[in-house]
């Protein structure tokens, strides 16, 4: 059996192809919804599922630029093979990963662009009547997969439906030179922020500041403003999407970060999303919040001086605030499949061959881990346990919550992101010119505006 | 076919004339404003179409809450309304008129400076006047990537240099700062700007008679005052031009903003133009972007009526009073 879509909706034939026919009513009755993930594994994992793709499909896809090379090399390979199994060919076009999102804005405007578009975080709340609806797909890698993490369920569904397949994220840990961390007394990087902050103090009087953006950074200055803010129990909106981002807690968190922005290096009020990868490599800082790229690069760099930064380069998850567990934002990927697609069935069988095991884990492994799974069962790829330096990374996307936690997706989480007003205002505070009353006041008046309706 | 092409024009206008549906029809074919019109017609079309049509739609959706992937839906002023109780927007407006006000007074006085020792007789002046477009023939997104790094708060060249010359201890915080931040794109604006505003004077220099300048040196004029009396009434057309323009591209300036800051720091630095861009495309808000970018019309419209006014006062050019 197979999926047959017309644009318009699902429509269940004959020719649907799911091999093991005693599984298909678990996940084709609906069993999309929240924490079903789990259900269901042991007999998942004799199913397979199959979309037949449309007679002379062809793909165009747009998808980010690589951050590692591997990612790249990995994901061609597979697509390669892809092709050569179903016969449908696949063009794929590389933007620079910020202009992801205009371009995706305008294929769904004008309804005509790439059948396939890997997007960030909120993207596909922003318009979802215009993307194909993955249910069927995420179910089925969900119930083979060990289910879906808390946070790839939020950032895919809508109303219960799956508007976007979850693909992972460029997971962001604590970046660090053991040695120098050593020197400053401590042994291991502490995970809880109190020690994290006294770990950064005396490594700063070392002579070895930190280093996090504080400039309009789209990916370095929200994810870890954000993991700060929500460790000390600060959010941007309630569940009901009120703002509640004025609150004792927040006040909490940016006077902890104001602390922590006397071991900064000068000059992170400026830093876009590379400026931390060139002052780490350079020697200029000794703690960051990156991904695995800097230690990729040092890793595979030809310079000796590297290599052995390499070896020195440390990764710790980011620091657990009072709230008492993770409470981490990445940099989140997942694909979308277009309406105005022709050929529906043949984007599905694509994602869907591309995060089956067979071809997901060799990806991963290509791209040293750059990218975390959203699926339970990949936390045992041998990526994350060959070497001990790429396993904090493996925890990324389970330790994380959502853009605009703890609300809705949607398009104001999306706009309040857009517009920095959590990273604004920790660098206002950071740096002295606003009281951290006054930040988190002028954050409510700002995220008030997004949140209106 | 070629006999015909023989036929005598008056003997073609008769049968045409009796050909025709009505003597009303072929006067306005004679009527030398109708061809007009008809010759202005593909360039009418062009401009409705591609700036009359987009300027329209974006005052439209100005007033819409129009958002990425959902059409919108009339909200009058709605939009407006929130940016005058939008303090982001308000240092947007503020940072723009710095940027364009700071910037062209030093585009003008350094262009028209780098302009008159270039229409000296210098040697090697034909390379000289090639050099000196480089800044504006680079594309903006390069020149500003060479800038970011020039003003790196850890690898800035200057702050290296002057560093190693005992002149200062700490790094140069160029983008991290406000006032350093808007000091710095400016003066990358102002390093791109200079070449077009140079050049497009030094063009200007040249079609001054000598005879001009000989008859004021005759009658004892000092260089001050060749330059007052002759030199700069005789440039003022093309000064009223050239700095419109330049005053239109200053205040539309996108690209370095975007690749220096985005905007920072603390929104510093934000045009408005790039919140704009900021507030709909990634934010998704495509009515508010369109209605930050509308709030940017008047200001452009000022621009543009000063120079058209000023391009009509003939007397003033050259150099008489109103």
């Amino acid at each position: 059996m197979g999926f047959r879509e017309d644009g318009k909706g699902t429509e269940f034939t004959r020719r649907d192809v799911l091999k093991a026919g005693a599984a298909v009513a678990a996940f084709g009755a609906g069993l999309a919804g929240a924490g079903l993930g789990h259900v269901g594994t042991a007999v998942a994992q004799q199913q397979d599922m199959h979309f037949e793709p449309e007679k002379g499909a062809e793909l165009r896809i747009l998808r980010w630029k690589k951050f590692v090379q591997g990612d790249e090399d990995g994901w061609n390979a597979n697509t390669q093979k892809f092709t050569e199994k179903t016969g449908v060919k696949v063009r794929i076009d590389a933007e620079s990963w910020e202009d992801i999102r205009p371009k995706a804005a305008v294929a769904a405007n004008v309804g005509s662009g790439p059948d396939i578009i890997f997007g960030w975080f909120d993207d596909p709340h922003q318009y979802p009547d215009k993307l194909v609806d993955l249910t069927d797909l995420a179910t089925y890698l969900g119930n083979k997969y060990g289910g879906w993490y808390e946070a790839p369920k939020r950032y895919g569904m809508r109303d219960g439906k799956w508007i976007g397949l979850p693909v992972g994220a460029a997971g962001n840990c604590i970046v660090y030179r053991k040695s120098w961390l050593n020197e400053a007394g401590f042994e291991t990087m502490p995970r809880d922020t109190d020690g994290f902050l006294k770990a950064c103090q005396a490594m700063a009087k070392k002579g070895h500041p930190a280093g996090f953006a504080l400039g309009n950074a789209v990916g370095d200055g929200n994810t870890w403003t954000h993991s700060i803010l929500w460790a000390f129990g600060g959010r941007m909106v309630d569940d009901q999407n009120n703002v509640v981002i004025n609150s004792p807690e927040t006040v909490r968190a940016l006077e902890y970060v104001a602390e922590l922005y006397k071991t900064f290096a000068p000059g992170t009020l400026s830093w876009l999303d590379p400026n931390n990868n060139k002052a780490f490599l350079a020697g200029e800082i000794g703690v960051t919040a990156n991904g695995i790229s800097v230690y990729y690069s040092a890793k595979s760099s030809q310079d000796p001086a590297m290599q052995a930064m390499a070896k020195d380069i440390e990764h710790a998850n980011m620091p657990v605030g009072p709230v008492g567990r993770p409470t981490e934002l990445h940099l989140f990927t997942q694909a979308m499949v277009f309406r105005h697609s022709k050929y529906p069935n043949a984007a599905k069988e694509y994602l869907r061959f591309m995060m089956e095991k067979d071809q997901y884990e060799p990806w991963q492994q290509a791209a040293i881990g750059y990218i975390t799974h959203p699926l339970a069962a990949y936390e045992s790829n041998p990526i994350w346990t060959v070497d001990p330096k790429h396993t904090p990374y493996r925890d990324t996307v389970k330790n994380m919550l959502w853009n605009g936690y703890s609300g809705k997706l949607g398009p104001a989480s999306a706009a309040a992101m857009a517009d920095y007003v959590v990273v604004n205002m920790f660098a206002e505070a950071a740096s002295g010119q606003q009281t951290p009353k006054e930040a988190a006041a002028r954050a409510e008046r700002r995220a008030a505006r997004y949140y209106k309706v | 076919m070629g006999a015909f092409m023989f036929v005598d024009t008056k003997t073609q206008r008769r049968a045409s004339a009796r050909a025709a549906p009505g003597p009303r029809r072929f006067r306005l074919g004679e009527s030398r404003g109708a061809m007009g019109l008809l010759f202005m017609l593909p360039a009418a079309a062009v401009l409705l179409l591609f700036l009359a049509y987009p300027l329209g739609l974006g005052v439209w959706l100005g007033m819409t809450d129009t958002r990425v992937g959902r059409a919108g839906q009339y909200i009058g002023i709605e939009n407006y309304e929130m940016l005058w109780t939008d303090s982001v927007f308000w240092t947007s407006v503020f940072n723009t008129l710095l940027y364009t006000v700071v910037a062209s007074i030093a585009k003008f006085a350094l262009g028209l400076w780098l302009a008159l020792l270039l229409n000296r007789h210098l040697p090697f002046k034909a390379f000289l006047r090639a050099i000196v477009l480089l800044p504006w023939i680079v594309p903006t997104a390069l020149s500003a990537i060479a800038f970011w790094w020039i003003y790196d708060s850890q690898f800035s060249i200057i702050s290296w240099s002057l560093t190693r010359l005992g002149l200062i201890e700490h790094n140069i915080n160029f983008l991290g700062d406000p006032a350093w931040a808007r000091a710095s794109v400016i003066i990358a604006n102002v390093w791109r700007g200079i070449p077009f505003v140079a050049i497009t004077l030094l063009a200007g220099l040249q079609t001054i008679p000598p005879s001009l300048y000989e008859a004021a040196t005759i009658d004892g004029a000092t260089p001050w005052q060749r330059f007052r009396y002759v030199t700069f009434p005789m440039l003022t057309p093309i000064i009223a031009v050239v700095m419109t323009f330049s005053v239109l591209f200053t205040f539309t300036d996108f690209q370095l903003i975007y690749v220096l800051t985005r905007g920072g720091p603390l929104n510093a630095t934000h045009l408005m133009a790039t919140l704009s861009f900021q507030r709909a495309i990634p934010g998704g808000n495509l009515g508010e972007g369109a209605a930050i970018a509308v709030t940017m019309i008047p200001f452009l419209l000022s621009a543009i009526l000063f120079s058209y006014f000023g391009l009509q006062r003939r007397r003033w050019q050259h150099g008489g009073n109103d």
